[in-house]
């Protein structure tokens, strides 16, 4: 395997950041969205678009595009700020949200939204779609790569495990999932609502690699990506370790955050943050 | 005689031959796959056939995703288990975005026998008409199973056969005309008109039969294609006999019958009677007790056939 040359790290972490702005503004504006596992996934997207998929914004359709399959369809503002910031439609619309005739429905649509890959929103489902791509790759002779992401809290799900068991049945070495692993879900902690521990021996043990990084660290994030292409013979889940509301301080790590847009100056208090954020370099020059 | 056979193996022959003749067409199952007739095709094609196990919600997203490759996959299980199982994934993932996805449910109706009410679909076609994008074809007899499954291939979006576990009667021939949306009328009448679907389209050409020794001319209309339904054929049989009764091995409520019904009141209300299963769950017995003891049978058209002229002449 090839490995893409790997854009600048520091580019990406200021992207993620203008990413994260936009979530907010764009929450604020509809007046309703989820923001905590929104902002907990960008730096997972971060790297799918910006680095590892293969993939052509103007070309939704491209047969040999890599595809996405969010299976956490709530989290829909940090995929649309990503397609939008990658090209695949105009920024301008991403402030039409959860509004009537919006192409950007509340849980993503795919019919509405070329470049979306599934229409999703209910909880569970995604993976087993993804299996069925990798199927339907694998009968085609194609190499393109299946991603899929998921909630931790999702993983409840019954259905989860049913498609856990497919993938690792059939071998399938081009699909990658990720688990955003931020600890919570609506009613609080996952180990509080239904325990999920231990997610890696979980997966492990339904035939999977797994791979568990910290899913703010960019670099991290694109070598797990490598290292899941390299994998053959099984499919791999990758379990980012993140916080839910990442970068804004009053969001982080609280359940209530999980579904309630930001308003007037909870708005702009969550920009100034966004705006004075360091980069991890800066904070290391001011530890040095 | 006539010839007996299920309609599921008219579903089975149907596969093989899109096997043959369709390499987009692909085939999931969930541990039902010989009850299913789908085992025919996984023998002959096996790199286009998915077991999924005892997994339905997984067996109906794969299928999603598959479709979305270009395929045309083929999933079947119970009806219980495949339109109530996964209904969510069939509504959210499937016909919220029109995907390509065939869904062969069997074992719908009573006449599944002593397996009783948990494996005896009795409300599928209410949950799956409801749902926008999906089409759902309730074909009378094995021959007419093996073109609607045919022609699903053929169709753009998802789509629900419902087909049953025992034989029976086959009614129509290789040529008689099947058409989506089409209902097709078996014998003309102009008292009262029958609307079937399924193994009732069987039980409305007895009682029209014994209708006709008491003097009564009842039309037979196989209502195959409950979505899209054929209102033009349902409102002609409303202004020309007058009154209807709609048969089905299914609960009345939401199913075929309010299907019918819905166009009935609309456009032009007559008396109608609906055969069904009345708001009760299954039994185990023979298909035989069972049509009788959930009065699905001939003599009890016949005798709502009675009720509703008399109604009509009020
Ligand atoms: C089948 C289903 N049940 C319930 C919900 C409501 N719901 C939306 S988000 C959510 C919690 C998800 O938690 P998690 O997967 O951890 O997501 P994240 O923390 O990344 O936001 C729930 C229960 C749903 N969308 N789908
Ligand atoms: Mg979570």
């Amino acid at each position: 395997m090839e490995e893409k040359k790997r854009p600048d790290i520091k580019k990406l972490e200021k992207e993620a950041t203008e990413i994260r702005k936009d979530i907010i503004k764009m929450l604020g504006e509809a007046g309703s969205g989820h923001p905590g596992g929104s902002l907990s996934s960008v730096e997972i997207l971060t790297g799918l678009y910006y680095y590892k998929m293969r993939h052509e914004p103007k070309k939704p359709d491209w047969p040999d595009r890599d595809r996405f399959i969010l299976s956490k369809g709530h989290i829909c503002p940090a995929l649309y700020t990503v397609m939008a910031r990658c090209g695949y439609f105009p920024k301008e619309e991403l402030m039409t949200l959860r509004k009537l005739h919006s192409r950007l429905q509340g849980h993503p649509h795919m019919l509405y939204l070329p470049g979306l890959e599934t229409s999703c929103g209910s909880l569970g489902q995604g993976l087993s779609i993804a299996n069925g791509i990798a199927l339907g790759a694998r009968l085609d002779r194609k190499d393109y790569r299946v991603y899929c992401l998921l909630g931790d809290g999702e993983t409840d799900e019954g259905q989860v495990w049913e498609a856990a068991m497919t993938a690792s049945h059939y071998k399938l070495d081009n699909l990658c999932a990720i688990i955003d692993r931020n600890r919570l879900q609506i009613d609080g902690f996952t180990e509080d609502v239904m325990k999920l521990e231990s997610v890696k021996e979980r997966w492990a043990s339904f035939g999977w690699h797994v791979i568990e990084i910290d899913g703010h660290s960019i670099k991290e994030v694109m070598d797990a990506y490598d290292e899941a292409e390299r994998t053959k013979g099984k499919p791999t889940m990758i379990i980012a370790h993140t916080i839910k509301g990442k970068g804004v301080s009053f969001m982080e790590d609280k359940a209530e955050w999980h579904g309630v847009a930001p308003k007037g100056e909870q708005i702009e208090l969550a920009l100034k943050e966004l705006n004075m954020k360091p980069t991890k370099e800066q904070l290391e020059e001011a530890e040095a | 005689m006539t010839e007996m056979k299920a309609t599921r193996d008219g579903y089975g022959e149907a596969l093989v031959e899109l096997g043959k003749t369709n390499p987009k067409v692909v085939v999931l199952g969930a541990d039902l796959t010989d009850s299913t007739r789908t085992l025919w095709f996984a023998e002959k094609f096996p790199d286009r056939f998915f077991e999924i196990g005892i997994a339905e919600q997984d067996m109906l997203n794969t299928a999603a995703g598959l479709s979305l490759t270009g395929k045309i996959p083929f999933v079947s299980t119970y009806g219980v288990f495949v339109a109530g199982r996964a209904w969510d994934q069939i509504r959210t993932t499937i016909c919220y975005a029109n995907l390509n996805v065939k869904i062969g449910g069997a074992h719908g109706g009573v006449s599944v026998g002593p397996d009783g009410a948990t494996h005896q679909a009795l409300e599928e076609i209410t949950l799956m008409r409801v749902l926008p994008n999906m089409k759902v074809i309730v074909p009378c007899d094995a021959i007419e199973t093996y073109k609607a499954t045919m022609l699903a291939a053929e169709i753009k979006g998802p789509a629900y056969i419902r087909f049953g576990r025992e034989k029976i009667p086959v009614i129509t021939k290789k040529d008689t005309p099947f058409k989506l949306g089409k209902a097709a009328t078996f014998r003309e009448g102009k008292d009262v008109s029958l609307i079937a679907c399924g193994y009732m389209v069987c039980e409305s050409l007895k009682a029209a039969e014994k209708l006709e020794k008491k003097g009564v001319s009842a039309r037979v209309i196989n209502l195959h294609t409950v979505k899209p339904i054929d209102k033009e054929a349902i409102i002609k049989a409303a202004k020309e006999t007058g009154a209807i009764i709609a048969c089905e091995e299914h609960q009345i409520m939401g199913g075929f019958g309010s299907a019918v019904a819905e166009v009935v009141v609309e456009n032009y209300p007559v008396p109608m009677r609906f055969i069904g299963i009345q708001d009760r769950f299954g039994e185990s017995g023979t298909p035989e007790e069972l049509i009788k003891e959930f009065n699905l049978d001939s003599n009890d058209i016949v005798k709502a056939a009675e009720e509703v002229l008399e109604h009509k002449h009020g």
